[in-house]
């Protein structure tokens, strides 16, 4: 077994090396063309932060086994807890402009804050939230999802408009946060660093005591804490800790868009960043494994980007075509599809990796290297 | 029998009601270290009540629960495991989708002496904790013959084997007192016997002390050094197993009169 942990942590340091390896020799490829600056490198973006948020709910949805809806009020305020530290910096003079070397701390500063802050806010919902449970929790975190964006949209600081008017606007796009097409290739390594360095953050927390803990009580919840589990303490422990990484995605949600209005995080939101939106990258992938978000979340990035510019969805006529003008109807689809034929979303709880890949290929071979014996003696004994 | 010494388990006058009804009423019981108490009585007599307040699931209404001579009246289930008591339960509540080895790790949660900066950059100290705890469950999981199948989902085992990984989990918590509801229910004589076997080596081996709640007399007849017999939510009878069986109120309760 231990031998297994070992080849286990040289194979995935040697992914993620491959990943960086592999992507800085994309970009001195194809460092200048158009196709890398407007296109690749925005997905890149948008990918990296809905991996964070799709894995970070499947610790509350997949791992804990609570339905929380609230998901997107945590990145809203990761978002905007980011953009105004960071305008606040750049009016204080701690930087000048996005090629000053202060900039990048205070970017990773920016990010952190952002997460720290969402957990607080994570903490101070989960605490009474917690004790409800299904239906009714589901309930009270998309509750607690609006009242959050609601706040925010009263701020006076963050305002109505959010962030996209006002000198406050044309600051965040400039000087502070907000990335242009330039600083997005410029910093695209933050947002691919921050990523790997979350999902290692959750990996870690699913393989100790705490995962251990919090799947027990998703089995079931009397003999968890029959076998002593201080249950109520692992679910908000849990719940906060995933809200911090709603934080960090937020952050670079922050990063990528210009801009920022609260109706992108509202529960009504048609676009890609609503909290049913998560869910259903979370049920795709398979409620119990991270491996499953990660690529549930490329998949469901890839299909939203195809709805929204692929030239195959404008040439659909009549029905079809109508269908797909509406984004959320094919969201809602896919999530009765997948609940109706593969409950288990795409992986289940399985943990998608080369070594579990190996070992299941040989369990296969040893079991119907076992069954034709069966059948030769079964042969010969006729 | 030896009443000098401090009683394991101590209860006076519990008693609960839901609504109108007397679930259970001045239950006393003293159960000594290594000692192997039996709880009886007809269906819906009250039994599991009375391992529901002994855990904390249910607040008595009346009366206090004494662990160790520490008063645990109002406190939740998981602090009554930390001070001692765990428990099996009458319809198997494994953890389904979690491995074997899992199951019983996860009982050890609260003496997992890590903290979260320990999980997230993999100390010295994690491996040296979870390499205990490995080794700690694997012995647990041996003494119940299931270390062959530490890895299997717990929800494939059959369903003997299933009761004895749910003791094994309680086992886990490091407790002094077991309480066991009906861990014979649905086995056939050979799992009995079988069953019977792991509950005197479990008892030789930890010295704890057992409380169970069985209808197979003959298990309880043979295995219990004292019998409480409970109908109704009122303690009827108490002795030794050949007193209770011979005790006409014990007798008027399961065949009527």
């Amino acid at each position: 077994m231990k031998n297994r942990t070992a080849k286990g942590y040289i194979i995935n340091t040697a992914v993620i090396a491959a990943v960086l390896i592999g992507f800085s020799v994309l970009k001195g490829a194809l460092g200048d063309s158009q196709i890398f600056k407007l296109i690749m490198v925005p997905s890149l973006w948008q990918c990296c932060y809905l991996i964070i948020l799709a894995a970070s709910l499947n610790l509350v949805l997949g791992f804990l086994g609570q339905l929380s809806l609230g998901h997107c009020g945590f990145m809203a305020i990761g978002a905007y807890s980011a953009a105004l530290i960071s305008l606040a910096c750049e009016r204080a003079g701690i930087f000048a402009d996005k090629s000053s070397p202060a900039f990048i701390l205070v970017l990773l500063c920016c990010i952190l804050a952002a997460g720290i802050l969402a957990a607080l806010v994570g903490l101070l919902v989960g605490i009474p939230a917690l004790r409800l449970k299904g239906d009714y929790l589901a309930i009270i975190t998309l509750g607690f999802g609006m009242i959050i964006v609601n706040i925010i949209n009263n701020l006076p600081f963050a305002g109505q408009e959010g962030l996209s008017i006002g000198s406050a606007s044309a600051s965040l796009y400039k000087n502070g946060l907000g990335f242009g097409t330039a600083s997005k290739v410029t910093f695209v390594w933050v947002a691919i660093i921050v990523t790997l360095i979350c999902l290692v953050m959750m990996f870690m927390f699913i393989r100790s005591k705490y995962g251990r803990a919090i799947r027990a009580i998703r089995e079931d919840e009397i003999a968890a804490s029959a076998s002593g589990i201080n249950t109520s303490y692992y679910k908000i422990f849990t719940f906060t800790y995933s809200a911090f990484f709603a934080g960090v995605a937020g952050a670079l949600y922050a990063c990528a868009n210009a801009t920022l209005s609260t109706s992108s995080f509202a529960f009504t939101n048609g676009g890609i960043l609503n909290s049913t939106f998560i869910v259903v990258m979370v049920v795709l992938g398979g409620m119990g494994s991270l491996t499953g978000s990660i690529i549930s979340a490329i998949i469901m990035f890839i299909l939203n980007y195809q709805i929204k510019n692929g030239l195959w969805v404008k040439s659909l006529t009549g029905f079809l075509g109508g269908m797909f003008a509406y984004p959320m109807l094919v969201y809602a689809i896919i999530l009765i599809v997948v609940i109706m034929f593969r409950p288990r979303g795409i992986f289940g709880t399985y943990e998608f990796s080369l070594l579990n890949i190996s070992r299941d290929i040989k369990n296969y071979r040893a079991k119907k290297a076992l069954q034709k014996a069966g059948k030769k003696e079964a042969d010969a004994n006729e | 029998m030896n009443e000098n010494k401090e009683p394991v388990l101590e209860t006076r006058h519990l008693g609960i009601t839901f609504g109108g009804l007397k679930a259970v009423l001045d239950f006393n019981i003293k159960i000594f270290e290594g000692e192997l108490v039996g709880l009886i009585g007809p269906n819906g007599a009250g039994k599991t009540t009375v391992f529901n307040m002994l855990t904390g699931v249910y607040l008595p209404t009346e009366g206090s629960v004494i662990l160790n001579g520490e008063v645990l009246n109002g406190k939740k289930t998981h602090q009554f495991v930390a001070s001692g008591v765990a428990r099996t339960f009458q319809n198997i509540r494994l953890f389904k989708q979690m491995t074997v080895i899992d199951n019983v790790k996860a009982a050890m949660t609260k003496d997992t002496g890590y903290n979260m900066l320990d999980a997230l950059i993999r100390t010295p100290k994690f491996w040296k904790t979870e390499n205990e705890l490995t080794k700690k469950a694997m012995d647990l999981l041996a003494i119940f013959k299931l270390e062959g199948k530490a890895h299997q989902l717990a929800a494939n085992l059959p369903y003997g084997q299933q009761r004895k990984l749910e003791i094994a989990r309680a086992l886990a918590t490091d407790m002094k007192l077991l309480l066991l509801d009906e861990p014979a229910a649905g086995m056939n004589p050979t799992e009995t016997a079988e069953l019977l076997e792991c509950i005197n080596a479990i008892r030789k081996r930890f010295g704890i002390s057992i409380l169970l709640i069985e209808h197979d007399m003959s298990l309880v007849m043979n295995v219990c050094e004292r019998i409480l017999v409970i109908d109704y939510g009122i303690t009827i009878a108490s002795g030794l197993p050949e007193e209770i069986a011979k005790d006409p109120k014990v007798i008027a309760a399961y065949l009527g009169e």
